[in-house]
Parts: structure tokens; sequence; C-alpha cells
């Protein structure tokens, strides 16, 4: 009984004041208010400054109250946690609104004539027509440059990890970097000097080998990380059965880290199908369907997305268009992109009883 | 079945770094014996050399002759791959493959080779789950991944793997050291029933434990830091820890070094 009576009368050093659980939104409210505020007084008419105006004062008011209410130390964590909200926010906004408005305008003609047909007699400024001849050529082009890169990719990353030693691997890891940030009008031009050698004429399969090109190193990268976190136990243990190295790679090691190496190609992927300079230069683009990739021009989606934008003289029609073909672009990335989580979780190493 | 280790003046290298020197010793067959030695003194690395696993690390190399029976394991022509056939090995860490079910792993050495006829895989895999006491405890979740089991089984499933290919040999590094007290004594029970048809040879930080499984005992040890690792004496297990004929290795066992 006494003993609690001289512990009621010590402050605690363990318990301090601590702000309501509901601060953050209260503060993020009420600096929203003041930053609409403060613009409106300054007649400051964008959003986008009263925006800023608003996360300055929620940084800056949440330091001020914690440091009042709770101290220093708390009032610094606080601060460091709105910071990250508002790195968040100003990430995500442009990404949801640039969502919105391809969805807004490209859903007005986008419906199955649109991607059934093709801009075969329509010209550039009158309404109708569609992409098929654009996604025949996408498909056509982003296949054939994965059948070429992916494959190279992933066995230049196999060598990296599992056999390569020395210069050679040195210099393989050092052009796979530079190959990384080759500009893609730059592969682009580097398949067109060879074609301008061999007097060819535009074709899709030449646009298939600048992207290629493109696609190589970002398969090595991300395979090359993936193979690196499959347990040496795992390789060793095959090793100790006897298992040659190639089959230990083969059954072992690669089944292990297929759903990352799964995942790193379709990213590869869906990198090189937003592609636009090596296609205009090396595609051309085509109004006609071609189903032949290995003869005459084609049509891709980037491209015809930016022939719209280029060749409409401003006609309504072709902006719109454009628009459809963009959220055909995303919706095809999209799905690329959940194919590639599915086969992961698929391929996933089992942790089940 | 099991086969006689005859090693003779045998240094193994990392790099430019020695880790062991002029190792000799015989490892008889049908019999347990054991490495111990303090840390960083090159009985792991010995080990690795018995079935050519040391040189699967980057810059690891080998002196000496190492005779199983009477063929030499490092003599020219010699595949490492037909090597690890012959004298199979147990890691520190249960290491069952993460992709493969509880019957995939014990067939994996076995379907990795190519060499089995399908009829015998389910009697092959029966028989070495019950050669490492494991059958009873997973004989109703076969298809159930590797991973899924305790630690103890885990090592058990390792086991059966390593015994699934039929070796001669059966290398243990540290097999009980990430396991609790009930799943050690499991794995020395199984090692003393596994004598009678391997060699074995298991490396230990487990003074006791060396003293319950084996039959003959290995003191490995190291002058100073970076020195290589040298034998200091084999012998009869009861003599070594009853009546040891170097001092050091009298030091070591009754906890009077450095």
């Amino acid at each position: 009984m006494s003993n609690a009576l001289v512990t009621d009368k010590r402050p605690s050093t363990l318990r301090a004041a601590s702000l309501p659980k509901w601060t953050p939104w209260a503060i993020a409210a009420g600096s929203l208010a003041l930053g609409i505020g403060i613009s409106a007084a300054a007649g400051l008419g964008s959003s986008i400054q009263w925006g800023l105006i608003a996360a300055v004062l929620f940084v800056l008011g949440t330091y001020g109250i914690a440091a009042r209410v709770e101290g220093r130390r708390q009032a610094r964590d606080r601060v460091a946690t709105s910071l990250v909200w508002v790195a968040f926010l100003i990430a995500v906004i442009p990404l949801v609104s640039l969502i919105w408005v391809t969805v807004a305008r490209g859903a007005k003609v986008l419906d199955v004539y649109f991607l059934t047909h093709s801009m075969g007699v329509v010209a550039d400024t009158e309404p109708g027509g569609g992409i098929y001849h654009a996604i025949i050529g996408s498909l056509e082009q982003v296949g054939l440059a994965t059948l070429i890169g992916a494959p190279i990719g992933v066995l230049t990353a196999i060598y990296l990890v599992e056999y390569g030693r020395g210069r050679l691997a040195k210099a393989v890891t050092f052009f796979v970097d530079v190959m990384t940030g080759i500009p893609s009008i730059v592969a682009g031009l580097f398949i067109l000097s060879l074609m301008l050698i061999f007097k060819m004429q535009p074709f899709g399969f030449a646009g298939s080998l600048a992207l290629a090109i493109l696609m190589m190193p970002v398969v090595v990268r991300s395979t090359e990380e993936m193979l690196k976190l499959v347990p040496n136990e795992l390789r060793e243990a095959s090793l100790a059965l006897g298992v040659p190295k190639w089959r230990t790679i083969l059954k072992v090691v690669l089944p292990t880290s297929i759903g990352g190496i799964t995942t790193g190609v379709m990213l590869a992927v869906a990198r090189i199908a937003g592609e636009t300079a090596p296609v205009l230069l090396l595609v051309f683009g085509n109004p006609f369907i071609n189903n032949n990739p290995f003869e005459g021009a084609q049509a891709s989606l980037p491209l015809y997305i930016y022939q719209q934008f280029a060749n409409s003289a401003g006609s309504g029609a072709a902006y719109d268009r454009a628009w459809a073909a963009s959220l055909t672009l995303i919706a095809f990335v999209m799905i690329l992109n959940l194919v590639a989580r599915g086969i992961a979780r698929w391929k996933a190493p089992k942790t089940g009883r | 079945m099991a086969k006689r280790i005859d090693v003779s003046g045998l240094t193994a290298y990392y790099g430019s770094h020695k880790a062991i020197e002029d190792i000799s010793m015989t490892v008889e067959p049908r019999s347990v014996t054991a490495f111990i030695g303090p840390s960083g003194c090159g009985k792991s690395t010995f080990l690795r050399t018995l079935n050519r696993m040391h040189e699967v690390t980057p810059g690891g190399r080998v002196e000496g002759k190492v005779m199983l029976d009477d063929e030499d394991l490092y003599g020219a022509g010699v595949d490492p791959v037909s090597v690890r056939r012959e004298v199979g090995m147990v890691f520190q860490r249960p290491n069952p493959f993460p992709t493969m079910s509880i019957f995939e792993n014990v067939a994996a050495g076995l379907r990795l080779n190519g060499n089995y006829k399908k009829s015998e895989l389910n009697d092959i895999v029966e028989r070495s789950l019950k050669g490492a006491n494991l059958w009873n405890e997973v004989k109703d979740r076969l298809n159930k991944p590797g991973s899924g089991l305790s630690g103890g089984q885990q090592q058990r499933l390792c086991i059966a793997r390593a015994i699934a290919v039929e070796p001669k040999v059966l290398l243990m590094d540290e097999p009980c050291s990430a396991l609790d007290p009930i799943s050690t004594l499991a794995i020395e029970d199984l090692i003393g029933e596994l004598k009678e048809r391997f060699t074995i040879v298991i490396v230990t930080h487990n003074m006791q434990q060396a003293a319950r499984v084996s039959d003959r005992t290995a003191f490995f040890n190291l002058a100073a830091v970076g020195q290589p690792g040298r034998l200091i004496e084999i012998d009869d297990t009861e003599r070594i820890f009853s009546n040891p004929s170097v001092q050091a290795t009298e030091d070591y066992i009754s906890g009077r070094f450095g």
C-alpha cells in the first residue's frame, strides 16, 4: 500500500504526454484548409501551388505541435513519418491522374469494332477505323524480340552467376551495364545501318531486333539478381548427390528462381512494348493489316499513338483513337504484369505442411 | 559396400591461403570416425576434400592423395561427379530442395542422375526414408513440400536423400548443430544404425556427441590464427577421451586450452 503511494508521487519516466491518434488527420485537414486560404488570399490560381503549400504546412505543423506536446524526439519521428506520406502522395497523384485521364478519354471509342479493324481506308482526320493492325504488329514484334532477347539474357545471367570468373565475366557485366543505358533510338539506328548496308526496306523483324537489344540487359540484370538469391547450400546439396553442374543449374537452381526470372522477363517485355523510336525507324508504320513480320512495313501500338497525334492536324477523332490505343497499351502491359505475378506465385517454393 | 578411405599427405588451399597441411589418416569401413577441434582448424575443409566438394569453392585446390579402397580420388581422369556418387554428404543446415515434395527430395539424386527404373523408385524412397527413421512420420504426406517439416525431420530427410543414391561413404558436417537435443538423439541413433552399411565420417563441435557415436576420433588443431590446420592425432575414441597420447588433445577435451 505504502509502496503504491510512493510510486504515485513520482513522475513516471516511461510515460509521457502523447497526441491522440487522429492528430495527423486533423493536422492534414487544417493545413489543407490553410493552404487553400493562403492561396485564395494571395490570388494563386493553380491547384498544384496550394497543394504544395498545404504539404509544407503539414510537415511544419506536425513538427511544431508534436514538439510542443510530446517533446523533440517524438516530433522528429512524426516529421519523418509525415515526409514519407507527403512523398507517397506526390508520387501517386500523377500516376492516378494519368490512368484516370487515359481511361476517361480512351474509353470513348474503345469497342470491339475498334479492336478488330485497321485504318486501311480511313483518313487520319476522319472518325472510324481501329487498331487491329497495330495490335498484330505489336504482338509480333514484341513476341519475336522476347524470343530472341529472353533466352540470350537468361543464359548470359546463368553464365555470370554460375560460371563467370575473372576478366571475361567482368567485361560482360560492364557491357551489360552500358547496354542498360543505351537510348532506344541508338539501338534503332544500329539496326538501321545494317539494313542500309543490305539495302533492305522496313519490316517488322528489324524492329524486333532493336527491341531485343533493349530487352537483353534488363533480363540479364533481373535474372542475375534472382539467381544470386538461390542459397549456395542448395547447389552444394545437389552437387554432393553426384549431380553434374549443368543438371544442378537446370533442375535445382532454375526451378527455385523461376518465379522471379519470369517476373523480370515480363517487366522487360512491358518496357519494350512501349518503345516508339526504333519502331518508327525500322518498321515505319502501315495503316493496312500486315501479318508477316518478315516482309513489308507494319504498325505497332506506340507508333500508332504517335502517328495519330502527329498526322491528324488537330482532328478530335484522331485524338480519341490515340487515347484508346494508349488505354489498350496500358491494359496490355498490366495483363502481362498480372500474368507474371500469377506465374511467380504458382512457381514459388512451397511452404505448406 | 562400405569402403576404406586412406589419406596421405593431403594439403588444401583456398587461393593462396593454405587451410590444412599434410594430413594422413585411415578411415575404417563400417565405422564412425569423428573429427573434433576448434573452429577454423580445417575439419570441414578436410571433410569436403574427401568427396571433392572442396574444389566447388572458388580458388579451392588440393594436393596429396585420397584413396577410396584402391582408387585415388584425385587421380588423373577421375570425374568429381562420380566421386560424389560414391561419397555422399550431409550438411550443417538442413537443405531440402524447396521446389520439391518429400518424395521428390529423396528421389532427387536418382532422378537428376537419370539412372533409375521407375518401378524401383517407390521402393527406394520408402527404403531410404525408413533408413533415415523418417518413414512413419511422413508416409501420409509424401507429396507435401519438404520445407514444411521440422528442422530435425528436414535433416533426416537430407540423410534419406543422401543414402538413396547408395553411397559407400557418408560425410556429415556438424549434422546436429542446428537441432534440438531430441532431434540430435534421433540423428545419433540413426548414425549408429547407418554404420552397419556405410563408412561414416562426422564433424562435430560437441565432444559428448563424438564420444557417444564414434569408434575413432581425430583431433585437429592449428598452431595460430592464419596457420594451416593439422591433424594432431587419431585414435580409438575411448583412448582419445581417456588417455590421449598428445598433451594438446587432453587440454582441448578437458577444456584447458589457450
